[in-house]
């Protein structure tokens, strides 16, 4: 069996949102870049685990990016998997992202798809379902168990007011979120062994961009909290009621 | 060109998230110029008719007894066909389960630019420029999308609602249906509560309540404002609340009218998934707790003496 996670790198979730070039880019000046938690935490300690399991499995992991994203590789690679590979390409539009990465997948034959829930920078929750349409296979959106008996995978997965059990045939593309997996932390031979995994630099393919970020912006500054005395809740209910109007 | 709207339901009726996706295609059909009509797969209780109520002119409706889950790549090939045969160049979603399920599929097959996560109607004077949130909901983006197709998928409660009376009408639609791509095996939902996404209020605790054994003033509270119940992230771990309540960056993402924030220091990962909530209000004992910084309201005391107090002051209030 051969099992492709997805990786992305998204800012520490500490880090401070600001802009600069008119709003236009993201201040990235001494923010500190980690692997996304979805795809760390979830898609790729669950597929280390059925590797864990089986150990005739390959396990290759993928990101598309600039070179920036080798460190993040590398540490995704510390915690597992056999091989990375990085497609040489920066893009805000999610279609070229899938694009790139399922013109990988097609020529690699995986029989599983892992990637995140979302990133927690864009919040697309899109490239998993896009690269499910690009290669016709099913899409098991909002995964948080997977099970394989070597011929059907059963997966659960949050649907709308509660979750579904779903059996399906290999190969599929599985997005992952809390209850997949449990994070774990690289041990020094993880850390050591990443750095001979190879690393591949692939060129990417011609796609255009469908959409493009025009600007960013901030909400507006909160006004300030109102304190309420403790021995007076009701005064509590009465702005609530009157000045916020939200009870 | 039509805007098409892909309507959701729930074991036979409509969502509150599908009136708000439908009023804010409608809004957004007007200012194009054209029609906004809605797409329902399966069989539906509730009258479809009343869509009209929110600007809907046609409702297409495929019935049958097959479309009780959605199965993502079944679903897609139907929108799909539809979207083509009415000839829509603006498809919207709800950015709900189902909605992230289908949206990135449809828009591969109608090689259509995709926007998730939006939260204000689109510029359309020169080009279509959409706001999403971003950071999980610490910044927005704007977004241009340059394809003839567009499909978009819309924030729960960050639109509100306009009555536009349009009358409606249900059409069926027949489009080829292709073979499921999953088999079903259990579904478990959670009845009788308020879906955290949809909710107006949301009442939630943290750490500061010590334990499981006392969420009893958290669901009083929330029974008498019929709100949602919620969690941060370390409560949610501890399994002391469902998985599905844990709120905040790594969590559900809400924007309600009201968020009482009751013992949660309001840590910025906590505060990523709920800083777009309209109002907040925060009990914490510890006056130094980085949440009474992004709140509205707040008292400064112990949840266990508040609490109770403020429920029971809510009580009067309604019995008025
Ligand atoms: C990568 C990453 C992602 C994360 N994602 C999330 C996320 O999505 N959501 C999330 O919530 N957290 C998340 N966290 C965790 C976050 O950093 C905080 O640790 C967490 O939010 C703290 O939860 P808490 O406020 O319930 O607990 P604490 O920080 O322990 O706060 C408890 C609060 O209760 C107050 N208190 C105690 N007793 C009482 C009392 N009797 N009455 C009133 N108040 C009382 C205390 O003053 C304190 O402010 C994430 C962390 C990381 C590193
Ligand atoms: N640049 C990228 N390279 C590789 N995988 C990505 C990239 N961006 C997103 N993904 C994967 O797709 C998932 C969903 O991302 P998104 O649709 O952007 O929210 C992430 O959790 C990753 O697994």
């Amino acid at each position: 069996m051969k099992i492709l996670v997805c990786i992305s790198k998204t800012p520490d979730t500490t880090a401070k949102i600001a802009f600069k070039n008119n709003n236009t880019q993201f201040e990235d000046a001494g923010v500190q870049w980690i692997i996304n938690p979805y795809d760390e935490w979830y898609a790729l300690v669950k597929a280390i685990e059925l590797k864990e399991k089986d150990p005739s499995i390959v396990l290759h992991l993928i990101t598309v990016g600039g070179a920036d994203c080798d460190a993040i590789i590398r540490k995704a690679l510390a915690l597992g998997g056999d091989e990375a590979f990085r497609v040489d390409v920066e893009s805000d539009d999610s279609y070229v992202i899938a694009s790139q990465i399922a013109a990988f997948a097609n020529k690699g034959n995986y029989d599983l798809i892992f990637t995140g829930k979302e990133t927690i920078d864009y919040n697309g929750s899109a490239i998993g379902g896009m690269i499910a349409a690009l290669l016709d296979l099913p899409y098991l959106s909002l995964s948080t168990q997977f099970e394989w008996n070597g011929t059907e995978a059963k997966v659960t997965r949050e649907i709308e007011g509660g979750e579904e059990v779903d059996l399906v045939r290999l190969p599929a593309v599985i997005s992952c979120q809390k209850g997949m997996a449990e994070q774990r932390i690289p041990n020094m031979r993880g850390i050591m062994a990443a750095r001979t995994k190879p690393l591949k630099v692939i060129t990417p393919i011609a796609v255009n961009a469908l959409t493009h970020i025009v600007t960013y912006e901030l909400p507006p500054a909160k006004a300030g909290v109102k304190l309420v005395p403790a021995d007076d809740v009701a005064g509590l209910v009465k702005l609530l009621h009157e000045e916020a109007k939200v009870i | 060109m039509s805007v098409l709207i892909f309507i959701d339901h729930s074991d036979g009726h409509l969502k509150k998230a599908s009136f708000e996706v439908a009023s804010f295609g409608a809004t957004l059909a007007k200012q194009m110029n054209t029609k906004a009509n809605a797409l329902v797969l399966g069989n539906v209780f509730d009258d479809l008719t009343q869509l009209g109520n929110y600007g809907i002119n046609k409702i297409y409706q495929i019935q049958s007894d097959n479309f009780n889950h959605v199965d993502v790549k079944m679903f897609t090939s139907l929108i799909v066909q539809v979207v083509k045969q009415v000839d829509a160049s603006v498809v919207l979603f709800s950015h709900s389960q189902t909605g992230k399920a289908l949206a990135p599929g449809v828009a591969v097959k109608l090689n259509a630019g995709l926007v998730t996560g939006v939260c204000d109607l689109p510029k359309t004077n020169e080009g279509f420029i959409v706001k999403k949130t971003v950071f999980s909901g610490k910044a927005f983006a704007w977004v241009s999308v340059t394809s003839p197709i567009k499909v978009l998928t819309l924030n729960p409660n960050s639109f509100s609602v306009q009555i536009i009376n349009e009358n409606a009408s249900v059409e069926p639609i027949t489009v080829p249906i292709p073979n499921a791509s999953v088999q079903v095996a259990a579904t478990n939902k959670v009845t009788g509560e308020v879906p955290l996404s949809e909710a107006d209020i949301v009442v939630s605790g943290g750490r500061g309540l010590k334990g499981p054994e006392n969420w009893g003033i958290i669901e009083d509270l929330a029974h008498a404002l019929h709100a949602a119940t919620a969690c941060s992230r370390p409560v949610a771990d501890a399994h002391w609340r469902p998985h599905h309540e844990h709120v905040g960056q790594t969590g559900v993402q809400i924007a309600p009218n009201l968020y009482i924030a009751i013992g949660i220091s309001g840590a910025i990962q906590h505060l990523a998934g709920v800083n777009r909530s309209k109002t907040i209000v925060v009990i914490n004992k510890d006056p130094e707790a980085p949440f009474f910084k992004a709140a509205d309201y707040g008292i400064v005391g112990d949840a266990f003496e508040v609490v109770p107090k403020l429920t029971a002051a809510i009580k009067e209030m309604q019995s008025k």
